[in-house]
Order: structure tokens, then C-alpha cells, then sequence
């Protein structure tokens, strides 16, 4: 069980590869690669975790308690924000690309080019 | 190039991931042995150093700030490249949609939903506001309390019209709230230059005691920063998103 979180890092990323591989829909990739950016943060925690401590806040335990590492948690944070920009920036390309070419499908936009 | 070879490629692609996956994770000590100094040293230093009790604030706003800066910023470039790439095109107008049947009557925003969406945006407000002002104390902070102060926007937007959301944050004020809580974040670090300390300096005092909201000097003023430029940044891609479904339509004049 010692590498299990990592093989689920593994798997939520292939699977989030496979969908932009084969998708047919501009907004169906872009959730494809909200599902393999997710495996970053699985990742990121999961380096991070100390078997039995606490979460990194001392609001009600006592200064010294074992916690799990801060700095990947806030890097999981940034994760989350870059993450949610990327995708609004993505989708807005989409609507444009939608209206200029009628479609949506990136086999179809690949041979629309110009 | 056919979806067959695609997946063909993809299957290789993936099978060479694998094997540099499977072999880097051999090096790595198992799940629950974290080995790394940095994060043990950040927490046996930040709740003496900062009065902090949310040590992941701690390192956000002020071990790590710099590199927190540059996150807002990606935030605040997405928000301006949404703008860009959503302005209205040559060709294209604003106007609200035309009703295709006319025959129909379109149905009003149910009272069930109008109610619910009131009866939330106050507390959503309250709430948001709650985890904007308490980075410092629990797991919370301007990123998270941002995010959700922007949804009260949207309730708005549910319960009653869209125009009602447009008059309620207009584009103009919230680009200013937005350019203000990026340049806050900004100003603060370089405050602490200009009294000689480093850049992102904590140098406000540090209150009475850990876990007060009153503690940890320049996190929570950062943290407020945060927060306004966050809820602003959403609240305008969202209602450029919006403002593409409603209001543009192709056509001249």
C-alpha cells in the first residue's frame, strides 16, 4: 500500500491524456485536462503526508504536534488557481473558435486552419 | 492522421511514461514518509515567527509570498486575456436574444430558485468574508474566501436577472477592485523594501497571540488583498462568459 496514491496519480493522469488524445468536443478536452492536471494534486498531498499527523494548523493543538509538510499544500493551493485561470482562458478560445469555424471537433479546426 | 494511429501513438506514449513513472517512483520513500527538511523546518519555526496558526498562510503570504505574487498575477493576466478574447468582434452586436417562439412563453426564474439564491447571498457573503480575514488563524485565506465571495455575485445573477449582476458589480468598478488587490499584494512587498527589509518583509506587528485574527501582521493584510483581487477577477471572467451567451450576437448594425 506504501506507493498506492502514487499509481492513482498515475492513472487519473493517463486517463485525463487518453480524453485529450481522443476527444471529439474543444470542451470535452479541456475537462480532459482538468482531470490530468487533478493528478497534481493527488501527487503533490500525497508527497507531503507523514503517517499520523495532523493537518498544518495549531489553532487547537499543541505547538510541536507532527504535521504533514506545508509547503506542497500550498503549492496544491496554487495549483487550484493556475488551474482554474488556464481553464477560463481555454474556454473562452473555444467560443471564439466555435464561432469563426462552426465546430468544435479539433480534427475538423485542424483542417480549418488560416 | 486517422484516431487508429492516434491511440497507437498514444498506447507507446503512455507505456514510456510508465516506465520513467515506475522507475522514479522506485526512488521515492513510501506514501506517509515525507522526508523533506524545508517543510519540517517552516513548521517548527511559523507559529513563533509569525503568529500564525495556519502555517500553509504562513508559507503562502510570507516564506513563499514572492512566489505568491507571481500566482495572482497568472490570475490576473488569465482575467485580462479572457477580456481580450471575449471583446465584442467586428461583425458582432449587442443585443439581448431574439425569442425564436414567439408563440411560447418563456418561462420566469422559478420562485423556489429566486428564494434559495436570495436566502444564500448574504451568508455566502459572510462566509466568504470570514475566510478572506482568517488566513492567519484556520484553513482558509483570500484564494478560497475569494472564490466563494464571487459565487454571491452569481447568486444574484440566479435569483434575478443578468442586467441586476451588470448593475451590481459594473465592469468598470470591479477592473478597479481587481487592480487593487493585485497592486495591493504588490505595494505591501514593496513597502517592506523601502524600510530596508526584504521584499515581503512581515513588517506590521505581529499581535498579542497566535490564532488571534489580529496576529500575524502583513499574512492577514495580504490575505485581504488576495481576496478582493480574486472575487473580482471571477466575478468579471464570469460575466464576460455570460455576456457572450446573452448579449453578443453576429449580425451587422
Amino acid at each position: 500500500m506504501a506507493y498506492f496514491p502514487f499509481v492513482v496519480v498515475a492513472w487519473i493522469l493517463c486517463a485525463g491524456l487518453y480524453g485529450i488524445v481522443t476527444s471529439r468536443h474543444l470542451v470535452h478536452q479541456i475537462i480532459c485536462l482538468i482531470v490530468a492536471q487533478s493528478s497534481t494534486y493527488v501527487l503533490l498531498l500525497g508527497v507531503g503526508y507523514v503517517t499520523g499527523a495532523v493537518a498544518p494548523y495549531y489553532f487547537d493543538v499543541p505547538a510541536h504536534t507532527q504535521a504533514v509538510d506545508p509547503v506542497v499544500q500550498a503549492l496544491a493551493l496554487t495549483d487550484v488557481v493556475v488551474e482554474a485561470a488556464v481553464t477560463a482562458l481555454l474556454l473562452s478560445f473555444a467560443i471564439q473558435a466555435h464561432k469563426r469555424f462552426g465546430t468544435l471537433d479539433p480534427q475538423e479546426l485542424a483542417s480549418l486552419k488560416g | 492522421m486517422t484516431p487508429g494511429q492516434r491511440r497507437w501513438v498514444f498506447g507507446v506514449a503512455v507505456a514510456g511514461l510508465a516506465a520513467f513513472y515506475l522507475w522514479g517512483l522506485s526512488g521515492l520513500p513510501g506514501f506517509g514518509n515525507y522526508p523533506g527538511p524545508y517543510g519540517f523546518a517552516i513548521l517548527h519555526i511559523a507559529v513563533q515567527q509569525t503568529d500564525a496558526t495556519g502555517v500553509v498562510s504562513a508559507v503562502n503570504f510570507d516564506y513563499r509570498g514572492f512566489d505568491t505574487v507571481g500566482e495572482e498575477f497568472i490570475l490576473f493576466a488569465a482575467a485580462a486575456a479572457t477580456a481580450v478574447v471575449l471583446r465584442r468582434l467586428r461583425g458582432e452586436r449587442e443585443r439581448p436574444a431574439v425569442d425564436q417562439a414567439g408563440d411560447r412563453e418563456v418561462p420566469p426564474t422559478s420562485e423556489a430558485v429566486r428564494m434559495v439564491a436570495l436566502l444564500f447571498t448574504g451568508p455566502v457573503m459572510v462566509m466568504g468574508w470570514w475566510l478572506v480575514s482568517h488566513a492567519q488563524t484556520s484553513p482558509s485565506g483570500g484564494f478560497q474566501g475569494g472564490v466563494i465571495l464571487a459565487t454571491a455575485f452569481i447568486l444574484v445573477y440566479l435569483a434575478g436577472e443578468f442586467l441586476v449582476l451588470k448593475r451590481f458589480s459594473p465592469v468598470a468598478l470591479t477592473d478597479a477592485v481587481e487592480a487593487a488587490g493585485a497592486g495591493g499584494f504588490a505595494a505591501i512587498g514593496l513597502a517592506a523594501v523601502l524600510m530596508g527589509r526584504a521584499y515581503l518583509y512581515d513588517f506590521l506587528p505581529l499581535g498579542q497571540m497566535p490564532g488571534a485574527v489580529s496576529s500575524a501582521g502583513t499574512i492577514a493584510l495580504i490575505s485581504f488583498f488576495v481576496g478582493l483581487e480574486v472575487a473580482a477577477a471571477f466575478i468579471l471572467i464570469i460575466g464576460e462568459m455570460l455576456e457572450q451567451t446573452l448579449l453578443i450576437r453576429h449580425g451587422g448594425g
